[in-house]
């Protein structure tokens, strides 16, 4: 670590930059926003992968990671950049494999004491309602048309379907479905892969959770996104599953020649890429935005079936969403730049947007604070809502972390720990768990993640966003 | 990257045994390696062939113990490519597309590329041969869901073998 830090030039005491000539070719300096706790957490790699990035073509002001970054692959997990329209570029590896994972809280009218005796009857249910895990397709038998439609409209088209509310819309980024889908770049793998997987919520790290708000930090704000203490919510983490996985290796596999064509040196092959403008770029983009709204879809569907679990065993009980993110997405989007309104393209790869009060992206219902920034935690440890800043316009092109970030490997997890054991120790605290496989709760146990605190801290004492509210697990569903 | 040419070790990857040689000398078929988030193997072979055989395994190996798998059906491959690395990414992108839509896992990789093309053409051709099974959620033990093979790191090398070094999105 000795090696690294004197490489790195302390900014202040959150923010530390990764010099132009730590590595050859970078146009701009890399940014690593970390606590020095945090700092000593960062593996060399990621600050290579920083390093990486800040040589790509049209990069604006630095290359940056959130305080949960960690070695990905191209950029790295929390990277953040920003691309000139005229001379930048687009690159799957700063948007990675599953496009648009993201996060939705529902918060609910319910006080824990009502839930907490029923909780493993509901997650039972839920468990059911929503299939998860390696290998398991989904209730929903989707034509090949409603596919397209999904690609094209995201959440609005299951809204149209009979999922979800229309009201729920407004209160997902980019209203659920963005602009720009060109079915034609999602090849026939991707939609044999997408159809039968819509409305599920996948393995890994993905999960349904019936939390608790045990903390608010912010009256008014928490009042204004519905939180109060002691309030059941509903978080959904999941992504584009098969169907995003596809569109970005079958994208992948084109950018990889289109730079040889364009002649654009690459440190990593993953970041392969294409002049915005170019056909290989509008194409990736088409291709990408039809995944991204596929992921919508699929957290709406989940939605759905989660407030038909808790009316059938809570009848009259009222599921609303809070917000619903992507943190792994490219947007085209205005920041200023040198005192001038410019046209980027974002990329956030394990990174969520945090919007403050100005930006009129920020739906109405939210416009007076700033948007709801939602930063799950692990299965153990607590998720947070804050409240997007005007500030993080100006540090992060208005973005923020995406979790508490890994800082074990799974081969490692495993050695270290047993499914059970990880089950047993999560029910002492009062979590209940359902997994499909006991390895993957081994693989996911509390310990792996750095404390997602100490992440949202950072976070918060940038003036990126401000803490709202904290809740802790009740019952965790993982595929 | 840097590959082992020839590890004399027993592994928990599996061995397997290098014909040719007059004592058989043992080869690790693959080994995986430390990565914060992901998985990362390398596989190795006395032949592009094999190599490729074996990064299949190791593939497949996360996502399910190959134990628990009959190979009692086969799926036939056929892919090309300009070169090796574009051929063995298509390879190891296509079974786990074959994953998700045949519903099916895998333990067995016969891999077979194409010699006798015109080499003006300059297209790589590969044949492969899957042996496995439907998935039973009852029977077979699943580990992590490979979500793609990405480039980071990708690369393949020879030196006294063949040697294919790859991360995975898990």
């Amino acid at each position: 670590m000795d090696d690294i830090s004197k490489n790195l030039k302390k900014i202040d005491d959150n923010t530390y930059e990764v010099p132009i000539g730590y590595r050859p070719g970078m146009r701009v300096p890399g940014r690593i926003f970390v606590s020095s706790q945090l700092r000593e957490m960062v593996e060399p790699g990621t600050i290579d992968q920083v390093a990486n990035v800040a040589t790509l073509p049209g990069i604006v002001k630095y290359s940056m990671a959130m305080p949960d970054a960690h070695l990905g692959y191209g950029f790295p997990i929390g990277g953040v950049a920003a691309f000139r329209e005229e001379d930048g570029i687009i690159s799957p590896g700063g948007v990675g494999f599953d496009i648009n994972c993201g996060v939705r809280l529902l918060r609910s009218d319910l006080e824990a004491g009502a839930v907490q005796p029923r909780i493993n009857l509901l997650l039972d249910a839920l468990f059911q309602a929503v299939p998860s895990g390696l290998g398991a397709t989904g209730r929903l038998h989707a034509t090949d048309a409603q596919l397209t439609e999904a690609f094209i409209s995201g959440a609005k088209w299951a809204v149209e379907e009979g999922y979800g509310e229309k009201d729920d819309l407004t209160h997902c980024e980019e209203n659920g479905h963005m602009a720009g889908a060109d079915p034609a770049q999602v090849s026939v793998k991707a939609r044999k892969r997408g159809r039968p997987q819509l409305g599920t919520l996948g393995s890994g790290n993905h999960f349904l959770e019936i939390q608790k708000v045990e903390e608010i930090y912010d009256e008014a704000v928490a009042k204004k996104f519905g939180l109060f203490k002691g309030q059941i919510t509903i978080m959904i983490h999941c992504g584009s599953r098969g169907a995003g996985h596809q569109i970005c290796t079958d994208h992948l596999d084109v950018l990889s020649r289109a730079v040889k064509k364009y002649n654009i040196a690459i440190p990593d092959k993953q970041l392969a890429c294409a002049p915005l403008g170019s056909p290989e770029a509008d194409n990736y983009f088409g291709g990408m935005v039809c995944a991204a709204n596929y992921a919508w879809a699929n957290r709406h569907i989940i939605a759905h079936w989660t407030r038909e679990v808790f009316e059938r065993y809570i009848p009259g009980s009222k599921l609303d969403l809070v917000y619903d993110v992507a943190h792994n997405v490219a947007k085209i989007e205005e920041h200023e730049v040198d005192g001038k309104r410019v046209k980027l393209y974002v990329h956030r790869k394990g990174a969520t947007r945090a919007f403050g009060p100005s930006r009129r992206e920020v739906p109405d219902a939210y416009r007076a604070v700033g948007q709801p920034v939602i930063i799950p935690g692990s299965m153990g440890t607590s998720s947070y809502v804050l409240c997007g800043c005007d500030r993080s316009s100006e540090l992060t092109f208005g973005s923020a972390c995406h979790g508490a970030g890994r800082v074990m490997s799974r081969s490692q997890a495993i050695k270290q720990f047993k499914g059970t054991d990880v089950k047993a120790a999560l029910n002492m605290l009062g979590i209940v768990v359902k997994a499909s496989s006991p390895g993957m709760l081994a693989e996911e146990a509390p310990q792996v993640y750095k404390p997602s605190g100490d992440v949202v801290d950072v976070v918060h004492n940038l003036g990126i966003a401000t803490k709202v509210a904290r809740m802790v697990p009740l019952g965790v569903s993982k595929g | 990257m840097r590959c082992k040419s020839l590890a004399i070790a027993s592994n928990q990857s599996g061995n397997v045994l290098i014909p040719g040689s007059s004592h058989y000398a043992q080869m690790i078929a693959f080994e995986y390696l430390e990565h914060t988030a992901d998985v990362m193997f390398r596989a190795y072979g006395s032949t592009q062939e094999e190599m490729l055989s074996h990064a299949a395994s190791a593939l497949f190996k996360t996502m399910v113990d190959p134990a628990t798998i009959a190979a009692r059906e086969s799926w036939t491959v056929e892919l090309e490519a300009p070169d090796l690395e574009s051929l063995a990414y298509q390879w190891l992108s296509e079974i786990i597309y074959l994953f998700e839509t045949e519903s099916a896992v895998f333990s067995t990789f016969r891999v077979r590329l194409n010699n006798d093309q015109d080499p003006s053409e300059e297209i790589l051709k590969l044949h492969a041969e899957i042996g496995g099974e439907r998935i039973d959620l009852h029977r077979h033990a699943f580990g992590t869901e490979v979500k793609a093979v990405t480039r980071h790191k990708f690369g393949i090398r020879k030196n006294d073998l063949w040697c294919i070094q790859v991360v995975l999105d898990v």
